[in-house]
């Protein structure tokens, strides 16, 4: 091959592949449309949300939707109830896991393994056919439309202990052998070695129950039955009854409620991404 | 040897072994305290809502009152008398066979794609991940405002000069409706999970291949797909049984609507439980909804023997 050709080649497979990642990004665009379209009708008039023909951008931009959204509705409220349910979900879910999972890792006892099984075939029960029953047993504790009514029965899943278990194991026994020796407890060993050596997999399992607590929506519509004690996913629902729906609050208030995780999912790329790839490198065995 | 000899012989053994006992049962206690409070929320919030589950299908509890035992009439009346029931059932199963058979292809063609780029895979697995971690009933609302009658949609069609009715109060359209915004808000999770399968290809298996001369289409289908299909059979199953418990979008883009065109098994168990308070027939509809989520695993698990590859 001549240099001159050679350069030709080496072009050209420059030119396909700036072809390349630029039409992935037109995909990546035209994926992104629907929260460009959220946020330009959060930042409009109701009437000319409504107006036809349709605008791609408003004509007098009304930044302050997102306060009187925030005012006028209780969105504050709702805000609030769904961090006080997804955070307190979390913080149960990290504490029973790392005892259960350490116990699962670390500890000898009779039926140990039956009992992971039967953990583990938790897992495959669907959430939808335990809905009835949950809320039958939430309203015989006298718990419907409380807080805890909503936080107990989703915060002792059975993931957690079994991701933590299996983190744990990674863990090199020799670090607590050391300790055991000194005369420490198992507790004081949990607490003071094994979950500072944790914190990726507690970090990951307490993001994933955070967003997934913040995004439910099915177990707060039944539970909660005041729409003073709604979540903000249940909140967003409630302007449809209304008769003449404000489009504009509703997509600020839809923004509001995506704020968070897509924050999240942006500073957290890299540890969402290794946690992707760790199930993928198990391929589902 | 002396029976002085003999004697500590065998006690010393049994010294270890008795202090062995006494050491696992300590440990025991230990497991039993560190394990109790996952022990008490697991029968309390799952063991026990799923033995009560399977009662209830069996009896005609309506919330108020007593409930009464009336074996299978539940089942009976799901699969001989009620109307609705074998609507529901074909959207639930046509909801998942499209759902499922896009959301894969869609994901394996992004997840190849962006495997194939030199800069920035980051920042495309971030914006197609976006969706899975926003409210789904959030990502509803907005896709509602653009199916809107006189809408961005009806906008965008009328411009390519096919002129749509309301879509979501169109029988057959509500339901494409359904499915695409559901691809959109679930498309991310397993694009980024079969990237990072694609990622852990080894390249000089790739590199082999081409100095062989395969093309780029072989090398995706017989190195490439096959080593990340345990990865594909996995997402997969999870998918298929997300897909079948449907409810978030359905509740807000269309009620089940028009007519019950929309409805499927987990719109079906909220609107017979919590609006009609019908709990036991309820009950028996999620049981038909687990069978079904226990069939099409096992027929996955026995597909898989055909087109899933494991390196071991």
């Amino acid at each position: 091959m001549t240099t001159r050709s050679k350069a030709a080649a080496a072009r050209r497979a420059l030119l396909l592949d700036i072809l390349n990642h630029g039409a992935l990004a037109l995909v990546a665009l035209l994926f992104l449309f629907p929260f460009f379209w959220m946020v330009s009708n959060a930042v409009r008039s109701n009437a000319e949300v409504l107006a036809i023909p349709v605008r791609l951008l408003p004509t007098v931009f009304e930044w302050d939707n997102f306060a009187k959204a925030w005012t006028e509705q209780p969105f504050g409220r709702f805000f609030l109830n769904s961090f006080i349910i997804a955070a307190s979900v979390t913080a149960i879910t990290v504490v029973v896991s790392c005892l259960s999972g350490y116990a699962f890792a670390r500890l000898k006892f009779p039926g140990r393994d039956l009992l992971l099984m039967g953990y583990l075939g938790t897992l495959m029960v669907p959430g939808i056919m335990l809905i009835i029953p949950l809320y039958l047993i939430i309203n015989s504790l006298g718990m419907v439309n409380t807080f805890q009514g909503v936080i107990l029965p989703v915060a002792f899943g059975t993931f957690g202990s079994f991701l933590l278990r299996q983190f744990f194991l990674s863990i090199p026994n020799e670090l607590e052998e050391a300790a055991r020796v000194d005369g420490a407890s198992r507790l004081r060993i949990l607490v003071s070695i094994i979950v500072p050596l944790s914190m990726p997999a507690i970090g990951l399992l307490s993001l994933f129950t955070f967003i997934a607590q913040w995004n439910n929506f099915l177990w707060p519509l039944i539970v909660m039955t005041g729409a003073e004690n709604a979540t903000l996913p249940v909140g967003l629902t409630l302007f449809q009854t209304q008769q003449a729906t404000a489009w504009n609050y509703i997509m600020a208030g839809a923004t509001l409620s995506m704020l968070p995780g897509i924050v999240l999912a942006i500073l957290l790329q890299k540890l969402i991404y290794n946690s992707i790839a760790l199930n993928a490198g198990m391929g589902g065995r | 040897m002396t029976i002085a000899q003999e004697t500590a012989a065998e006690t010393a053994p049994a010294a270890t072994t008795r202090r062995r006992s006494r050491l696992d049962a300590r440990e025991g206690r230990t497991a039993f305290f560190f394990l109790l409070p996952s022990l008490i929320g697991v029968t309390l919030f799952l063991v026990l809502p799923i033995v009560a589950s399977i009662v209830l299908s069996f009896t005609n509890w309506k919330l108020l009152g007593k409930p009464q035992f009336v074996g299978v009439a539940n089942y009976v009346r799901l699969f001989t008398a009620d109307p609705q029931f074998w609507t529901i059932l074909r959207n639930t199963l046509f909801f998942t066979a499209e759902y499922l058979v896009l959301n894969i292809v869609i994901s394996v063609g992004l997840a190849v794609w962006i495997s194939s780029l030199k800069v920035g895979q980051r920042w495309f697995r971030v914006i197609f991940f976006l969706p899975t971690f926003t409210p789904t009933i959030a990502v509803a609302i907005v896709w509602m405002l653009m199916f809107a009658p006189g809408g961005l949609f009806e906008t965008v069609m009328r411009a390519l000069s096919w002129s749509v009715p309301g879509v979501l109060t169109d029988q057959t359209l509500a339901m494409q409706a359904v499915v695409v915004v559901s691809l959109w808000a679930g498309v991310g999770y397993n694009t980024v999970l079969f990237n990072a399968a694609l990622d852990m290809v080894p390249a000089s298996y790739l590199e082999a291949a081409r100095i062989d001369g395969a093309t780029a289409w072989d090398r995706f289908w017989k190195i490439r797909l096959p080593l990340i299909s345990p990865t594909l059979f996995f997402g997969t199953v999870m998918t298929a049984i997300t897909s079948l418990q449907v409810f978030d979008q359905i509740y807000v883009m269309t009620r089940g609507g028009p007519g019950s065109a929309t409805a499927t098994l987990g719109y079906a168990v909220y609107q017979k439980g919590f609006q009609n308070f019908q709990m036991g027939y309820a009950s028996s509809i999620a049981w038909v909804m687990f069978a079904l989520i226990m069939a099409l695993t096992a027929m996955q698990f026995w597909l898989q023997r055909k087109w899933v590859h494991y390196d071991n």
